[in-house]
């Protein structure tokens, strides 16, 4: 009898598995779906960091400004016009009378100024809370300085009036009022759920859509939401964002039609893009990110500048991002991007094998005789980088003789690893938050968290003070320039590989109202389903 | 044992000789091995060296054409055949070993010994296998690691791969052990165990020569099981960065490079097609050889059991 | 029957040390949850953040209050997913692995025990070496192998069956293959095995002798003692199926538990990590003790 036992419960759980798909086959398609890459750790405006999660924050929630779609600039949002003063520290914004939540519940300039307030406190764990440092008291209270937080520099003049009192005149802090930490959050709904009220039920959301469901590595729901100030422009019902994290999947889905948008380049096959960058429903740009190595300057041998320097001379740029990456990327030994807020970077130190070799010699490895074995530590994730690595440790047998061993090492060991400063040389890169290069340059200051080279120069932490304090736009970039000729080619904690690439998929015969731009920014109140 | 002329040895070696695709599996292993050792040597290609042609297709420059550095296939085949050749010999040998062993006893002596150690099996298995590996592999990178660059920094690469196929095998045995001990218990109760242990045949022995010969076909059959399972174990390691250091390689983790060639846009078919094929021949091999040794070693009805 | 309760009772314990051995090994791996590329906004953030998970508490103070909670059905917040529950992604997740799992778990039943069964009563014969050929390419080929091309040919090939997601019944098609092929080969050779071992063997020649017809013989006397290695095998194996395979639910985008088993090591999400652990154990102690139950009533040889 065993046997038959076991066959007939294999029927009955595959009857059961039938019954299961029965209930739950109701999967119309939405009016438009995107794939949108890892699931987001969290959908908080506040609390969020990764791109994912910003992506679903921004289709729910909306800033006083909104990054311009074809541009990636600040453009009114919740807030219909504002004032600056001259001297650039005095931002006045004026919200839309008709701002509402998607439950109907007006917003009002004291909610901005209590999210606010909110996100600075250190007890509210924001990453992002740094992003409040220009405004004024933001860093005192954020380092837990200054307790109460009313004293930081935003008030609510009006029920309709915001004003910001910044610390420095800052540039880009249109873009940053546009950024997700500045959202405003539902303070109904804060108070009553506290730090899981994104969870609320219903979700009261001040974007152009609202939540209708959630559910874990598969998909966010949304509805249009009604009360949107401009509604008027959406016009897709229902869309469908899904969660994943294999690119292959993503592109499969794609090519099949059932994914009309793919966001992320992350999730498009490293190695297929030269190719998939020739179709016509593929885009590709510029984008606010680079790809570096950090040197430990607190370990033998590149404790020596002039050590870092001859590796620096011998790595062959070009041939890396010709081969491997294969995107067009802008080979670059900087750490900025060219033309982040209209700054053009230092070429950093030049291509030159021979100067390399005298160097080395010069710092007492004449050949690469004597030279330790170091290793090149990398993340896995993507193949690039251990191909990168491959590279790099045949580049610097060949020009310098050196032995480089290599070091894959999963993200968060690789993370611990760099933070205790436990390697030779690594791989690093950095996504801007706002396009100015002043998000890569306080990277390197001698107290930042992201610093992770143990390098500190006062000189460095100056010149981005003074920086940070000119109000003429075009000095303030040339200060910044200076900074950075002094990072990436007097003293070389850091070299830059290559400048990111940026890549979406959609049929702009079938998606209308999305734009390639340098901050990838990729709102969704214009995207729309082109209908035959 | 001895070795009278037509000894249980001797016959067991002729059965195996009559079976062709045992013979031809054992060639092709024994070829495969030495090919692995000594192609290397001998093309003087250096696996690990680029070239400034990369993705070219087989030719006869590079029988087995290139990848994304220029690097050539068929050498890096064959010092990844070497790899995995190793990697899967010492996840069977561990079964073989602590599996078979800790199976026997258990089932043989049964009652409270037996719960014990099937419930440390138990407990083994539930422990997250990645986890395990992560942390060995980690603990060895920070503990011994540092020790070993002060007296041999040259053969840390060769520790290294040590120390991942320890960490593979201590837990490629335990599926082995259960079903040893599963079949230990069906054969204890046979009438020429219990005849064997009336007369008074002392444990050891039973157990070696009565016990065994009855086990070795499920043991081949998990073996040929395991050494896949170690080797493509192996791949999903490299995959995640944890395996064989780049720019090393072992077949399973040109296998894991490889499978992003079944893709829509562009097929590069030489990258899976020649690893997946030979790691399937060698296989296939193993099996033969697997199905050879069963039908040589085993017991026949009338053997005298 | 004492015995069976008895070790029925003993899987809380073995669950326990399982539990408690992970959850200290686990610590031992460098990184943390909170190590990010991108720092913390300030110290004082970083601390209020590690604060609200305990992280400043002595690893045993821990300890202890993740057993409390976990006694009492809590198994804490996730420390990745900052918006749910372990509790909230293990319901979501699990009766998605489950389902899969189970019919996977149909098809390597159904494809491998006739595959077996065949190639055995054939042995060395053409359909045994034919029976043999497909199994070794169950076995050989990887599920990261056969998945993608599985999906190249069924589903953009020739378009007939969604190439991921989890929705309707046919998405469920491809994924199901690929898990149940790789089992099914396994199985087997499991089947094939036990068959050959009973065929053999004196009762079966008894039973023959009584005058019962072939087929009689086959299904009463030897399927069911040849299900023997099958049997044991299936206890793991079929916890692995249930408990989510983190390759094919990753390749066909689908929302079950198998993503957290090598996720939320990589972004040591311990709690999540731990709830995965635990509800793998329960499964795997549980599906053991069912198989050695079903073991002893297939053979009643079989005395412990």
């Amino acid at each position: 009898m065993g046997p038959w036992g076991a066959v007939r419960a294999l029927g009955l759980a595959l009857i059961a598995g039938a019954w299961f798909f029965a209930g739950c086959s109701q999967a119309e398609r939405a009016d438009l779906v995107l794939h949108n890459g890892p699931e987001p750790e969290t959908i908080d405006p506040q609390i969020l960091t990764g791109q994912a999660d910003g992506r679903i924050a921004s289709a729910l929630f909306e800033g006083l400004t909104r990054f311009n779609p074809t541009n990636g600039t600040a453009m009114p949002g919740l807030a219909s016009h504002w004032d600056i003063s001259a001297d650039g520290l005095t931002y006045t914004f004026y919200l839309r009378p008709d701002a509402r939540w998607s439950t109907g519940e007006p917003m009002e300039a004291d909610e901005v100024v209590w999210s606010w307030r909110r996100a600075v406190t250190p007890a509210t764990a924001a990453d992002y809370a740094s992003q409040f440092f220009c405004v004024r008291n933001g860093r005192p209270i954020v380092n837990g300085e200054i307790r109460d937080t009313s004293r930081l520099g935003a008030e609510a003049l009006d029920a309709h009036t915001v004003r910001v009192h910044l610390e420095n005149p800052t540039p880009y802090f249109l873009e940053l009022a546009a950024s997700r930490v500045f959202f405003p959050i539902p303070r109904r709904a804060v108070e009553r759920l506290g730090d899981q009220w994104i969870r609320a039920e219903p979700l009261p959301c001040s974007g152009p859509y609202r939540l209708l469901g959630w559910r874990v590595n598969d998909r966010f729901r949304l509805a249009r939401n009604p009360h949107y100030w401009d509604a008027a422009q959406v016009t897709a019902e229902r869309i469908d964002i899904l969660s994943g994290d294999n690119p292959s999947t993503a592109l499969n889905l794609f090519l099949k039609g059932e994914v009309d948008l793919i966001s992320d380049r992350k999730i498009i096959p490293g190695e297929l893009g030269p190719e998939l960058a020739q179709r016509p429903d593929f885009h590709r740009f510029d984008y606010l990110g680079q790809d570096f190595i950090r040197f430990n300057t607190t370990r033998k041998p590149f404790h020596d500048a002039r050590v870092r320097r001859a590796v620096a001379m011998s790595l062959d740029r070009p041939r890396i991002t010709a081969r491997i990456t294969r995107m067009g990327e802008r080979p670059s030994a900087a750490v900025t991007p060219a033309g982040a807020g209209g700054y053009q970077p230092p070429a950093g130190v030049p291509w030159d094998p021979v100067s390399a070799r005298r160097l080395l010699a010069e710092a007492g490895y004449p050949e690469g005789r004597g030279f330790p074995v170091v290793e090149y530590t990398f993340n896995v994730g993507s193949r690039i980088y251990e191909q990168t690595g491959v590279e790099i440790q045949a580049m610097l047998r060949e020009h310098l003789g050196i032995r480089v061993e290599l070091r894959p090492l999963e993200w968060k060991t690789y993370l611990a690893e760099m933070s205790a400063l436990n390697y030779d040389f690594i791989r690093g890169s950095w996504v801007g938050d706002y396009d100015d290069p002043m998000t890569f340059l306080d990277c390197f200051l001698s107290d930042s968290g992201n610093n992770r080279t143990g390098w500190k120069e006062v000189r460095y932490d100056r010149l981005l003070q003074a920086a940070a304090a000119e109000v003429d736009p075009q000095r303030r970039l040339g200060i910044l320039r200076e900074a950075e000729t002094l990072l990436v080619t007097e003293a070389v904690p850091v070299t830059g590989l290559y400048s990111h690439v940026g890549l979406y998929a959609a049929d702009p015969r079938k998606i209308g109202g999305i734009w390639p731009n340098r901050m990838d920014e990729h709102p969704f109140f214009s995207m729309r389903r082109i209908r035959p | 044992m001895n070795t009278a002329p037509s000894s249980p040895e001797r016959q067991a070696l002729l059965r195996f000789r009559r079976n062709r695709w045992a013979v031809a599996g054992l060639i092709f292993l024994l070829l495969a091995t030495v090919l692995s050792v000594f192609v290397p040597w001998m093309l003087a290609i250096d696996p690990n060296q680029g070239s400034d042609s990369p993705f070219t297709a087989p030719d006869g420059r590079h029988w087995m054409g290139t990848d994304i550095h220029g690097r050539d296939l068929f050498s890096r085949v064959m010092i990844g055949t070497r790899i995995s050749l190793m990697v899967g010999a010492v996840g069977a040998g561990v079964s073989l070993i602590i599996g078979v062993g800790w199976g026997l006893v258990a089932g043989w002596r049964g009652g409270r010994t037996d719960a014990w150690m099937m419930r440390s099996v138990d407990v083994l298995y539930a422990l997250p296998t990645v986890v395990w590996v992560m942390l060995t592999l980690t603990l060895f990178e920070t503990r011994c690691v540092g020790w070993l660059s002060e007296r041999w920094p040259s053969s840390i690469p060769a520790f290294r791969l040590a120390a991942m196929m320890v960490s593979l095998g201590s837990v490629s045995w335990l599926t082995m052990a259960r079903v040893v001990r599963a079949q230990v218990l069906s054969l204890r109760e046979r009438p020429f165990i219990l005849a064997a242990q009336s007369i008074g045949v002392p444990p050891v022995r039973l157990m070696l020569r009565h016990l065994l010969p009855n086990l070795v076909g499920v043991i081949l059959v998990y073996l040929t099981l395991t050494v896949p399972a170690v080797v493509l174990y192996e791949s999903f390691l490299s995959f995640l960065g944890l395996g064989i250091r780049p720019p090393q390689a072992s077949l399973g983790s040109l296998i894991a490079d490889g499978a992003s060639q079944l893709n829509p846009v562009r097929v590069r078919w030489w990258l899976l097609v020649f690893p997946a094929g030979l790691m399937a021949l060698l296989l296939a091999a193993l099996n033969g050889v697997g199905e050879g040794l069963r039908s040589a070693l085993e017991p026949r009805e009338g053997d005298g059991d | 029957m004492k015995s069976w309760q008895a070790r029925l009772a003993l899987i809380p314990v073995l669950v326990w040390v399982v539990a408690t051995l992970s959850f200290f090994l686990l610590r031992a791996v460098p990184g943390g949850p909170f190590d990010r590329e991108r720092a913390s906004a300030s110290r004082e953030v970083e601390a209020a953040l590690k604060a609200r998970y305990h992280w400043d508490e002595p690893l045993w103070r821990q300890y202890l209050r993740y057993l409390g909670n976990v006694i009492r059905g809590d198994l804490g917040p996730s420390l990745k997913y900052r918006n749910h529950s372990v509790n909230d992604l293990l319901g979501q997740t699990v009766p998605v692995s489950l389902t899969l799992g189970a019919m996977a778990f149909g098809v390597a039943m159904g494809l491998g025990l006739p595959l077996g069964t065949l190639a055995a009563l054939r042995h060395g014969g053409w359909a045994d070496h034919a029976a043999s050929l497909l199994t070794l390419v169950g076995v050989c080929v990887p599920v990261f192998v056969l998945g993608p091309l599985l999906i190249l040919i069924l589903g953009l090939g020739l378009g007939w069956l969604p190439v991921a997601l989890w929705g309707s019944w046919k998405t469920a098609i491809l994924p199901t293959l690929t898990l149940g092929i790789y089992f099914a080969a396994r199985v087997a050779r499991w089947m094939r095995e036990g068959m050959l071992e009973v065929l053999k063997s004196p009762h079966v020649q008894a039973a023959r002798a009584k005058g019962l017809s072939e087929t009689a013989v086959i299904l009463r006397h030897v399927v069911p003692v040849a299900l023997v290695p099958v049997i044991s095998y299936t206890g793991p194996m079929l916890a692995d199926l249930l408990s989510g395979s983190f390759v094919v639910e990753n390749l066909f985008q689908i929302p079950g538990t198998g993503a957290f088993f090598i996720n939320s090591f990589f972004s040591r999400d311990y709690t999540m990590m731990m709830g995965m652990v635990l509800f793998y154990s329960v499964l795997l102690q549980v599906l053991n003790w069912m198989s050695d139950l079903l073991l002893r009533w297939v053979d009643p040889r079989i005395r412990s």
